[in-house]
């Protein structure tokens, strides 16, 4: 059996990061394995820019983001697979993890490796996880499907277009079907707010005058054959629709963007605890899954704004990978574990849990709000100890905010808790 | 704009869109709301010329149903993004062709489009 | 050329028919108005093997379930069909139910169902542990099961074709003519096909097929059932397909593991058009309301679709009309095949052929039939030493196209190759599942698309997601 210190699942910018950073920690021994023809993963058909301002201090398009982490795996002569799909991940010897994969040079094979890192990323909710009624004509595609006709295989999935959803690919695939020289007509978002940054709303829908219609949704789709037009209509404070504040809008296209799941069925079949609401695994400070040795980053783990984000991310799961690995398939010592509790307006924390270890160092707890919220504070507690008390002008369930805990608090802290209020 | 007038604006120029207020006042244009000089310079430039960067994909002559993805390599006036696309839908470029190639030089006397993908 | 039988319609009475001629010296041909077979009822229904306890005694609704059921293991495992005798439930919720629990083990005892018998509400919940608590008792069926419907009409058809059949689809037929020794039939766009006899398994249009002969006494209402399809995550929340008792109300919502492992819940049933095959908010809902019922914890959340199919429900009668023509003796019709019609197909299409034997058709015995098919989808049943073996000899089965049900390229090919040839995006779908897991195609469409344009030779933008008129592009471009 082939055998690696790291085995890395998915060549997208996570599993690229997240092996770079092994890597120039010391563990050299790793192998990437992506499904897809190329490293790069979703980035290879995000062609607009906007990726890389935290990163690389400039404006990078999708591609070429890609490329630069693309570029440092083959300078580092870290091994890859493509056209290759994990089919499982199982205990084997000695508490190594026994990767199962398949192609077509290779047939299925497996890899026995000291430490995973699942890099997976994430898929587009479809039309029937978004239980849309109507006729089940062609021409409803999720946004990021019309992305890869378009950008990769040139074709135009449509010519008029309704959009469902304010998520940025939604937003950024207005603006690319306009350009082509599609009437997008309307964007339809279920919240009361959108779920897309400010900066795609202006460049993306008021540079060519698209409406984006907040708490409106797609009530009904019609079309036997192709889709004819679509019944929107407004809903109330508990997302229903009001029947009697509808329009029929016509269309032969409807682009779904309303929102991305982590994909972790690989995760769960390797029995795997997940996050309710992240949808990705529960994990520690170092991106360490609940079994030894597994590691989960980039969208995977949680859907992020950024790519710089999941870059950030993939660097402490493959820098703790490679820790493991030299630690001879062991973790640090841990003093003590402190589950992260969320308070307030807090949907959901990453990492869930603290693994305390001597020496502690600072920890970045990620976390979202479930609501838009104007002048709160985001507060870090110790039981009834305040620790930290931050102010912000706004927060809002698209964007991902972030503070950091001391070691040093950590170290004497008994239950820690972040909360906006 | 008229000494007095206020406009909103939403800065593009990175993730953190901040809200901007731009007031004509006696001395130019006064800019609140941004985080950095980057916010200032664009609200002036949205307000007199605003400008975007294009990006799309050309077609690859030499390899069958493949496409190129492209950018300018510096922002074009807005008002001028659909003729720069209906100049660029006649462009194909020839393989291979590596990221920061300039592959179609001058796109309306603006910028340079350049590969931002490579098409071995 | 003249045919001896033309069949009109290929879902699973029609393709199951076809096939069944086919075992005799006979040149058969199938046609359906689709792009596909199995674009009626048979796409979209229950996908239930039901026992047979619930047709009244004496019909032939009975007489051909319980016959039908007990053909169907078999069947399937010839054609490599999906099939699980995983047994079914009907619950009651009250006394009342009860009572009418115990008729319907009376009535399958007499109609001569195997394996019922009526057990306590514990005894169900220990039988299936998340029943509701509010169960009393219910009815179990040990013989009855589940099975995948459009793959039974497919490889029926597949395997009739690779016995000689042949196969026209996109053939609506919209005159038939009678010169006293064969039949013409036309279609709707200028086809002909000529045949000494005929059977009309034309689903909701039979009746309208029907009246062409001449026999117009038969009209048939199209009945809608919705449905929801959950995620594999919930397909082992129950292990028997679990019915409510049927009441005044309706026949309640059912909730059942399928052959492939999801978990399904439906039906609604409402009258509807012909050709509606829309979702409703209100039938949507009715299947959540009513679905907890008997299973509490199902989790709607977890819906990966929802569709609706249309039950060929006949104005004149509840039973099948399953005859022959009164006006020209060549001709059988089968109208009305609604529940249990998926169940008793196998034994409808023998029975068929035993009426067009009294029509005159003379069955001498095919010796080359060969009543084995291999579905293109055999490789994931495969042990991985056998798949690697594949995979040497086609390397495309080593390359997963559809990552949510892993179907590789291979299988995709093997479902455009292989007769019945699928030649549309659902199609493919339907043989391989490529398409039909939790993201709903998002991801294999563009790669789906490519490989039906390559194999039959045509551009990209000329592939449709179920015939023509729903192109899935509108262009290059540029």
């Amino acid at each position: 059996m082939l055998k690696r210190d790291i085995v890395i699942v998915g060549g997208g910018p996570a599993g690229c990061a997240a092996a770079v950073a092994a890597f120039d920690a010391g563990t050299k021994d790793i192998l990437i394995i992506e499904r897809d023809e190329g490293l790069g993963g979703i980035l290879r058909q995000c062609i607009h820019n906007g990726f890389g301002l935290h990163r690389f201090g400039e404006e990078l398009t999708g591609p070429e983001y890609a490329d630069r982490y693309k570029n440092m795996v083959i300078e580092r002569n870290i091994d890859y697979m493509v056209k290759t799909m994990v089919l499982s991940i199982e205990d084997g010897k000695d508490g190594a993890k026994v990767v199962t994969a398949m192609n077509s040079e290779n047939g299925v094979f497996a890899v026995e490796a000291k430490a995973v890192i699942l890099c997976m990323g994430c898929r587009e909710r479809s039309r029937g996880q978004l239980n849309i009624p109507g006729d089940r004509p062609a021409g409803i595609y999720t946004a990021g499907t019309a992305q890869r006709f378009i950008n990769i295989k040139g074709e135009m999935p449509g010519k008029n277009v309704v959009i469902l959803g304010s998520g940025d690919i939604g937003l950024i695939m207005a603006r690319r079907m306009t350009l082509e020289g599609a009437n997008v007509k309307v964007v339809c978002e279920l919240m009361p707010y959108s779920g897309g940054l400010n900066r795609n709303i202006v460049q993306c829908l008021n540079d060519f005058n698209i409406p984006l219609k907040l708490s409106h949704t797609i009530a009904k789709i019609h079309g036997k054959d192709r889709v004819e037009g679509v019944t929107i209509a407004k809903v109330d404070e508990r997302l229903r629709v009001i029947p009697e504040e509808s329009e029929y809008v016509e269309c032969d296209t409807i682009l779904l963007s309303c929102g991305l799941i982590p994909e972790n069925e690989l995760t769960k079949s390797a029995g795997i605890a997940l996050d309710n609401v992240t949808k990705g695994a529960v994990v520690n400070q170092d991106r360490e899954t609940e079994k030894d040795g597994v590691y989960a980053c980039g969208n995977v783990l949680h859907v992020h704004d950024l790519v710089d984000y999941v870059s950030e991310e993939s660097d402490i799961a493959g820098k703790a990978a490679a820790k493991y690995v030299q630690n001879g398939c062991k973790d640090q010592e841990t003093v003590k574990t402190l589950n992260v509790e969320k308070m307030g307006a807090v949907r959901y924390t990453v990492p869930q849990r603290i693994d305390v270890h001597e020496n502690q160092e600072d920890v970045k707890v990620y976390f979202r709000v479930g609501a838009v919220l104007k002048d709160v504070s985001l507060v870090v507690r110790d039981g009834d100890n305040e620790l930290m008390r931050i102010k912000k002008r706004k927060v809002a369930p698209g964007e991902m905010e972030t503070v950091k805990i001391k070691g040093s608090v950590l170290a004497s802290a008994e239950r820690i808790s972040v909360s906006v209020e | 704009m008229n000494i007095g007038e206020k406009r909103e604006l939403v800065c593009i120029n990175c993730p953190m869109g901040c809200m901007l207020t731009a007031t004509m006042t006696e001395n130019g244009l006064s800019v609140t709301g941004n985080t950095c000089p980057r916010g200032e310079k664009y609200a002036n430039e949205e307000l007199t010329h605003p400008t975007r960067t294009l990006t799309t994909t050309l077609r690859v002559e030499n390899r069958e149903g493949k496409y190129v993805p492209v950018k300018t390599n510096g922002p074009i006036s807005k008002e001028k993004l659909f003729e720069a696309m209906k100049v660029l839908s006649d462009v194909k470029v020839t393989a291979p062709v590596k990221t920061g190639d300039v592959v179609f030089p001058s796109l309306l006397g603006e910028a340079d489009v350049i590969a931002t993908g490579t098409v071995d | 050329m003249t045919y001896d039988v033309v069949v009109i319609g290929a879902g699973v009475v029609g393709s199951l028919t076809a096939r069944e001629l086919t075992k005799y010296k006979l040149k058969v041909c199938l046609v359906d108005s689709e792009a596909d077979v199995a674009m009626g009822a048979s796409k979209a229904n229950s996908a239930i093997v039901h026992g047979g306890y619930d047709p009244v005694p004496g019909t032939l609704k009975a007489k051909l379930n319980v016959k039908g059921t007990c053909m169907m293991e078999s069947i399937c495992k010839d054609l490599d069909v999906g099939y699980r005798n995983n047994g079914s439930m009907v619950v009651a919720f009250d006394e009342e139910q009860l009572e009418h629990v115990k008729l319907l083990k009376s009535r399958g005892e007499e109609n001569g169902v195997k394996g019922l018998s009526v057990i306590t509400g514990d005894e169900a919940r220990k039988l299936e542990p998340q029943l509701s608590d509010k169960i009393v008792g219910a009815l179990l069926c040990t013989s009855s099961g589940i099975v995948c419907p459009y793959n039974l009409a497919v490889a029926a058809a597949g395997n009739a074709m690779d016995n000689g059949a042949d196969l026209k689809l996109n053939f609506k037929v919209t005159d038939i003519k009678d010169d006293g020794d064969k039949y013409i039939l036309t279609s709707e766009k200028g086809e002909t096909v000529e045949s000494k006899y005929i059977v009309n398994s034309a689903g909701l249009g039979s009746d309208a097929v029907a009246a062409l002969i001449g026999d117009d006494k038969w009209h048939l209402t199209a009945k809608k059932g919705e449905y929801m399809l959950l995620d594999k995550a919930d397909g082992k929340m129950v292990d028997r397909t679990i019915f409510q008792t049927p009441t005044k109300a309706g026949k309640g919502i059912l909730v059942t593991p399928t052959v492939d492992g999801n978990l399904l819940t439906g039906p609604t049933s409402e009258k509807t058009e012909k050709g509606d095959k829309s979702t409703t908010l209100g039938g949507l809902d009715k299947i959540k309301s009513t679905a907890v019922l008997s299973v509490p914890r199902v989790d709607f959340r977890d819906v990966i679709t929802s569709f609706s199919g249309l039950r060929a429900s006949c104005d004149e009668t509840d039973d099948f009309v399953i005859e022959i023509s009164e006006k020209s003796k060549r001709a059988v019709h089968a109208v009305g095949i609604d529940s249990p019609g998926l169940s008793a197909s196998p034994a409808i299409a023998e029975y068929i052929v035993e009426l067009l034997e009294k029509c005159g058709v003379k069955l001498e015995i095919n010796e080359k039939f060969n009543p084995k098919r291999i579905s293109c989808s055999h490789f994931r049943h495969l042990s991985n030493e056998e798949k690697n073996e594949w995979i040497k000899k086609e390397p495309a089965y080593g390359r997963i196209i559809c990552r949510c049900e892993s179907v590789t390229e291979g299988e995709i090919l093997a479902a455009i190759r292989q007769n019945p040839k699928a030649m549309t995006l659902d199609a493919v779908k339907r043989r391989t599942r490529a398409g039909m897991g939790r993201c709903q195609a998002g991801f294999c469409t563009p790669f789906t698309t490519g490989l039906i344009a390559q194999e039959l030779g045509i551009e990209e933008t000329k592939v449709t997601k179920f015939g023509e008129g729903s192109e899935l592009l509108v262009g290059d471009r540029k």
